[in-house]
């Protein structure tokens, strides 16, 4: 089957990395439905960093690469097969209309040889299986108007079987005499090869070389790995022109990927000292300066999620309307390190407590400077509840949720997926650490037409312990300890 | 806290949420300065329909800022295709029909996003609690007895 003509629109492969593998069909996604163009996704493997995608236009494929993190570079497909023969007659097949603009062209050619290894020789080899092609420009190895990708995708541990069983002389062996001796046992070859025409790299290096938190002036112990607070605002949806929000803003890292991508970012904490800083340039005012957009940094205050100041909360008509960001960002700190805590007083405190104000010397307490109010502790279940309720309130129609939430690898938690009626969820990706794996959920506010009046927001019921222990099911697992990894 | 800011914000307090009297927060004893931004005239453009204008124009009022007209502007009205005197000049053809910044949306743009409140106090009309702004920084922490 052609896949290049028909149907519009282009092949394209685009070089993923083989990092974070739930995240990467997630985040192409994401972009195109951010663009507003058709993608179909042809082929998308977890185990491989080859994805083909069908296109309408080389703009779009250079537009979807220039956001893309988990990525290194789209290309125009040549062509593809199972060996060297079938590529090639692949590419005759498919792509013989593409190949006259570059009749004179500067050219170079370059291997991509996923979990193998070519040597100088067989690299060259590879490339004069080529030759036939009609480009009589120079070669070059810089500035190349043309350059030609093979792509080669090894089965894992080939590589190192075909090593093993290599004779010496075999090196001499070109790929395809290799195949042609029928008589002598065949080596291993890569799985999957293909030919692709480099349309443009992704702004990866750049912006992972930029954002690197050791080169950041103001951070935390949590504050967020450049790579992945770059691919949550993509999730989200972050663009020139709209405001995003991260309610637990911290040092500001998920703001600051959002305002890479050119959003409005506002953001607000329950602990004044992280919006506060440490004073001068170490503060998220003083990270938003350093990277030279300090006007996407709308403001940052001190604010507690359960008692939001934002407007739009509690009001009915409000609700049904639809809310005034486009988006929101946020890592709920699920306790860790400390218990969740959310403004209030324990249990026991409101029995032995009188309600009302307290007075120091005769001054309201709360209005004294350094005045710290009481925590409680939150239910982890209920905080990301109130996430979405509160996202399904403040978001515009299609305006999305990026939300991290942790789940235990091996044990015997449920994988609650937290759900609202008003929010469509998007995708689900895993980042798997060595003991325990969280989760990036993204969500849709659904537009008014779409939102079944027939559903009623379900209420849980969540524990009512006084430890944060006791209501929160992740913590009480991680100081449990995780039985060791099965390996 | 610009003043934009301002107009995204009321009572922390659950009580005050359905009260008209808690929205807009009322400045005191309000120190302004103008912190000088880039303007986004795209930003400026999608949040215009999402101001409360009534909210705004009072605050404007409270603060001594300048008057503003008593209905929101259209977002057609914060870009020219004519440019400016000074700039016809510079403006080549295809220029000359590209959008450009309206007086109107540098205005705006001065008002939401480059007068800020540096200090003073945010006051809910409806139950009295005060919120304190200092550097820029407002906190919405509500004392145990309001929460
Ligand atoms: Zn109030």
């Amino acid at each position: 089957m052609d896949k290049s003509s028909g149907d519009g629109g282009n092949v394209f492969l685009v070089r993923l990395v083989q990092v974070y593998e739930s995240f990467r069909r997630a985040e192409l996604e994401a972009i195109a439905d951010l663009l507003e163009f058709k993608m179909d996704i042809l082929d998308y493997n977890d185990d491989s960093p080859f994805c083909l995608v069908r296109l309408p236009s080389i703009q779009n494929a250079r537009a979807l690469i220039s956001r893309t993190i988990i990525a290194h570079a789209i290309y125009v497909l040549w062509g593809s097969g199972s060996d060297y023969p079938s590529l090639r007659t692949s590419v005759r097949e498919q792509s013989a209309h593409l190949w006259a603009p570059f009749a004179e062209s500067s050219f170079r050619f370059e291997i991509d040889s996923f979990r193998g290894k070519r040597s100088m020789k067989e690299q060259r080899s590879i490339i004069e299986s080529f030759s036939w092609l009609p480009l009589n420009g120079p070669i070059v190895m810089r500035g190349a108007e043309l350059t030609l990708t093979v792509f080669e995708d090894w089965a894992a541990g080939d590589q190192k079987r075909r090593s093993q069983e290599q004779k010496p002389d075999s090196e001499s062996q070109d790929p395809e005499s290799a195949i042609a001796s029928s008589s002598l046992p065949r080596p291993p070859q890569p799985k999957r090869l293909y030919l692709g025409q480099l349309i443009a790299e992704s702004g990866r290096s750049h912006a992972l070389a930029k954002y690197d938190l050791k080169k950041r002036v103001y951070v935390s112990t949590t504050s967020f790995a450049a790579e992945i607070a770059l691919v949550t605002a993509n999730m989200a949806h972050a663009a020139p022109g709209r405001l995003l929000y991260d309610p637990l803003a911290g040092t500001g890292s998920l703001p600051v990927a959002c305002a890479h991508f050119g959003a409005m970012t506002c953001g607000s904490d329950i602990d004044g000292r992280m919006i506060r800083g440490k004073g001068g340039r170490r503060s998220v005012v003083g990270n938003f300066e350093q990277y030279g957009f300090k006007e996407r940094w709308l403001d940052g205050w001190v604010s507690d999620l359960t008692n939001s100041p934002l407007r739009g909360l509690g009001d009915e008509e409000a609700t049904r309307r639809a809310g005034w960001l486009d988006g929101i960002v946020c890592d709920p700190p699920y306790g860790v390190r400390e218990g969740c805590k959310t403004l209030g007083k324990r249990r026991e405190e409101r029995n032995a407590v009188v309600e009302g104000p307290v007075y120091i010397d005769g001054k309201l307490s709360h209005l004294l400077d350094g005045y710290v109010p009481p925590k409680k502790p939150y239910s982890f279940d209920a905080m990301l509840d109130d996430i979405l309720e509160f996202a399904a309130v403040m978001l515009v129609e299609n305006g999305r949720l990026a939300m991290w939430v942790p789940t235990a690898n091996e044990n015997n938690i449920a994988l609650v997926t937290p759900m609202h009626p008003h929010l469509e969820l998007v995708s689900e990706c895993i980042q798997s650490f060595n003991k325990w794996s969280r989760r990036l959920l993204t969500y849709r506010r659904l537009r008014a037409g779409e939102i079944d009046r027939s559903t009623k927001s379900r209420k849980r019921t969540y524990g009512t312990g006084v430890t944060a222990n006791e209501l929160n099911s992740f913590r009480k697992k991680y100081f449990e300890g995780f039985k060791p990894t099965q390996s | 806290m610009k003043i934009l800011t301002l107009n995204f914000v009321t009572c922390a307090r659950k009580a005050c949420k359905a009260s008209p009297a808690a929205f807009p927060l009322r400045p005191r004893e309000a120190e302004l300065e103008i912190v000088e931004q880039d303007i986004n005239p795209l930003f400026v453009r999608n949040v215009l329909p999402r101001l409360e204008w009534d909210a705004l124009r009072e605050v404007c009022g409270e603060l001594g800022l300048q008057q503003l007209p008593s209905t929101a502007p259209s977002p057609d009205d914060l870009f020219t295709t004519t440019p400016a005197a000074a700039d016809t000049a510079m403006a080549d053809a295809a220029d000359a029909h590209e959008p450009r910044p309206s007086q109107l949306l540098r205005d705006l743009h001065t008002l939401l996003l480059e007068t800020t409140m540096r200090s003073g106090k945010l006051v809910c009309g409806n139950c009295g609690h005060e919120y304190a702004v200092k550097e820029g920084i407002a906190n919405f922490l509500l004392p145990s007895h309001l929460v």
